[in-house]
């Protein structure tokens, strides 16, 4: 683990936390890297390559490459017809439209269907900034979490996520990856194991949990157990980058640890992340849990820094929550 | 129209481009591509054409558009702005955390906007349904639609297009605003969208094609439109994206790219010489 090196202010030792790599050429590098080995390997686009990075894979494998213009539905069951023959399709667009838009075509053409669709979604949640509420995702994991069996991954930063493409490509069955495509330090160093379905544990504490999927909450997390640090509170952080299938045995290691859950999502508070745990907690080791994420609205146009702070997706919104669930895990023990 | 007419809306063009490029530059970044190639369908639409008062924005007997490519926002607030709609200093907002005009067009946010768009291929069903709807409660305004011809993969657009002529909608004119771009690239790389006339006449529109830049001939064509009582009628303009910035001009790239201050300075005197030609 290095993330104390690479992503504190002060004494940066690694080169790749100057000039981040951007997830989307990470993403675009792997997917050439397996499809260098694997001619199965094909990449389909609606529009939105040159967005999501995906058109150095075109310059590399023309024939592997298909765009199928802005026709996210058309997309995802044309990676549906090239899976029945056996191909690993990696279908992608922003969050938006892969989980809205074309969710009936990925609910039975790619999974009701038993095929390998590996859909990809781009600029989760606040990522979209500029673009606003129409394309501002807070329910998507919530959406793809209903789909039976589905693979969920949204890895917080470029190790993890070179790490878990692989895996997705070769675990049978089909996939919503939540991808960040602009630039992030990387977290891990380069050796961690990476597994889906295993969340990692970033820091050890004793006081509460923190639990945290997506480049831009796992960050926040880290940031905040710095801060509660500061009023003496220790605690565990935990990067949840598979959503479904979770970590049953993780979350439950951790209620029984620290007796205190907070989790934190770049989505709305319920049906995420934040749900996927709670109902861990309820059936096996019930515990307090605060849900940070946004709160039944609608997304909005923005800085992704404005809409972190109007939304409470920030280290200090967790702090804050975090003492409140402190003090109610207290009065509860008295 | 008279040529004195003609020059006024040309130069209201002029105009609305140069709010539309100072809007996107002040912010740093934006959607100018299919912002300008949709200046003089909006300028000729809304300074002769439709019936709508920036004092009474929801009044019901009012004509209505449908910016389908709903991130030519930029362009419609240019001009909803100059119409009185709101005022210009508020276009200095765009995109900044809690104002009312967001990239994409938002009815609930925009005093002028009819309808929230983004999502492309939703606005022509929505366009169809205002239609439906206008007559059953036998409301006088016109429905007006804008769609881009990426917008035009959806298949929704298909599906409303079929809506549209099964029930007879001559109250529905809808502009293609044909500049043969699209994000990743040229519509002819990316997703071929030709013979246009010839698709949605086989829909049962009325279609016709003109220049999407000369205010007489669209004026024209709008006006045949009009006429048309039992069917929706398409206009498939021609236009440039990036039209009157010749520094990113039918450069797929413009569809949002950063603007400098230099890059406003540069259009600006481009708009200069363009207005002076109309002297
Ligand atoms: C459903 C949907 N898919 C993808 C996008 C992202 N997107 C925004 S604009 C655009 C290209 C649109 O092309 P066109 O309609 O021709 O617009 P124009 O060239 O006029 O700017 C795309 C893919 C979107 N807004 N909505
Ligand atoms: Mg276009």
């Amino acid at each position: 683990m290095n993330y104390k090196t690479t992503r504190a202010d002060g004494g940066v030792a690694n080169a790749a936390a100057v000039n981040p790599p951007e997830m989307r050429e990470v993403y675009a590098r792997e997917l050439s890297r397996m499809a260098e080995e694997d001619e199965r390997i094909v990449v389909l686009d609606a529009d939105l390559m040159r967005a999501n990075g995906t058109a150095t894979f075109r310059e590399r494998f023309p024939e592997r490459h298909i765009d199928v213009g802005v026709a996210e539905a058309n997309m995802i069951g044309v990676a549906a017809g090239l899976s029945t023959l056996g191909l690993i399709p990696f279908p992608g667009t922003f969050t938006c439209f892969a989980a809205r838009r074309a969710f009936d075509q990925f609910f039975i053409s790619a999974n009701y269907a038993r095929q390998n669709v590996k859909l990809t979604g781009t600029d989760p949640g606040v990522a979209a900034a500029y673009n606003g509420g129409t394309h501002m995702s807070f329910e998507d994991i919530g959406l793809m979490r209903t789909i039976p069996r589905i693979v969920i991954c949204e890895p917080s930063d470029p190790v993890s996520l070179a790490a878990l493409l692989p895996q997705i490509a070769y675990r049978r069955g089909s996939s919503y990856l939540r991808l960040h495509r602009k630039p992030i330090a990387p977290l891990y160093a380069q050796s961690e194991d990476f597994e889906i379905g295993k969340g990692k544990v970033i820091s050890e504490g004793n006081d509460l949990t923190i639990i945290g999927t997506g480049a831009i909450m796992v960050a926040e997390a880290i940031r905040a157990a710095e801060l509660l640090a500061g009023y003496g509170v220790s605690t565990r952080v935990i990067d949840m980058h598979t959503i479904k299938p979770i970590d049953e045995q993780l979350v439950i290691d951790a209620a029984r640890r620290t007796g205190a859950i907070l989790t934190a999502e770049n989505h709305q508070a319920s049906t995420g992340l934040g749900s996927a745990v709670a109902e861990v907690l309820t059936e096996h080791f019930p515990v307090l849990q605060t849900r940070v994420g946004v709160q039944e609205e609608f997304g909005e146009v923005g800085t992704q820094e404005y809409l972190q702070k109007r939304f409470g997706l920030t280290a200090d919104n967790i702090v804050e929550r975090a003492h409140q669930l402190l003090a109610r895990k207290a009065a509860r023990v008295l | 129209m008279t040529t004195s007419e003609a020059t006024a809306l040309k130069r209201k063009a002029i105009e609305i481009r140069k709010l539309t490029v100072d809007q996107i530059a002040h912010l740093g970044v934006g959607h100018i591509g299919g912002s300008l190639s949709v200046v003089e369908i909006l300028v000729l639409l809304y300074y002769r054409h439709l019936n709508v008062d920036p004092q009474n924005p929801r009044m019901p007997e009012r004509d209505k558009l449908v910016m389908s490519k709903g991130h030519a926002g930029p362009a419609l607030y240019s001009v909803l702005a100059d119409r009185g709609f709101f005022s210009t200093g508020m276009l200095h907002t765009l995109n900044q955390g809690g104002t009312n005009l967001p990239s994409h067009c938002d009815m609930n946010r925009t005093p002028g906007i009819d309808m929230t768009t983004g999502s492309l291929g939703q606005g022509l069903s929505a366009a169809v349904g205002i239609a439906i709807g206008h007559r059953l409660q036998h409301l006088p305004g016109r429905v007006f639609a804008l769609i881009g011809d990426g917008d035009t993969n959806e298949g929704q657009t298909w599906e409303a297009a079929m809506s549209a002529s099964m029930y007879g909608l001559g109250n529905l004119v809808v502009f293609t605003d044909y500049n043969k771009m699209q994000i990743d690239g040229p519509i002819e790389s990316v997703m071929k969208t030709d013979n246009l006339n010839d698709r949605w006449t086989s829909f049962g529109w009325f279609a016709q094609r003109v220049d999407g830049h000369d205010i007489v001939a669209l004026s024209e064509a709008l006006e045949r439109a009009l006429a048309e009582a039992s069917r929706p009628s398409m206009i498939i303009a021609d236009t440039v994206k990036g039209k009157d910035m010749p520094q990113i001009e039918n450069d797929y790239k413009n569809h949002n790219m950063p603007l400098t201050a230099e890059d406003r300075e540069r259009a600006f005197a481009h708009f200069a010489m363009l207005e002076e030609a109309l002297r």
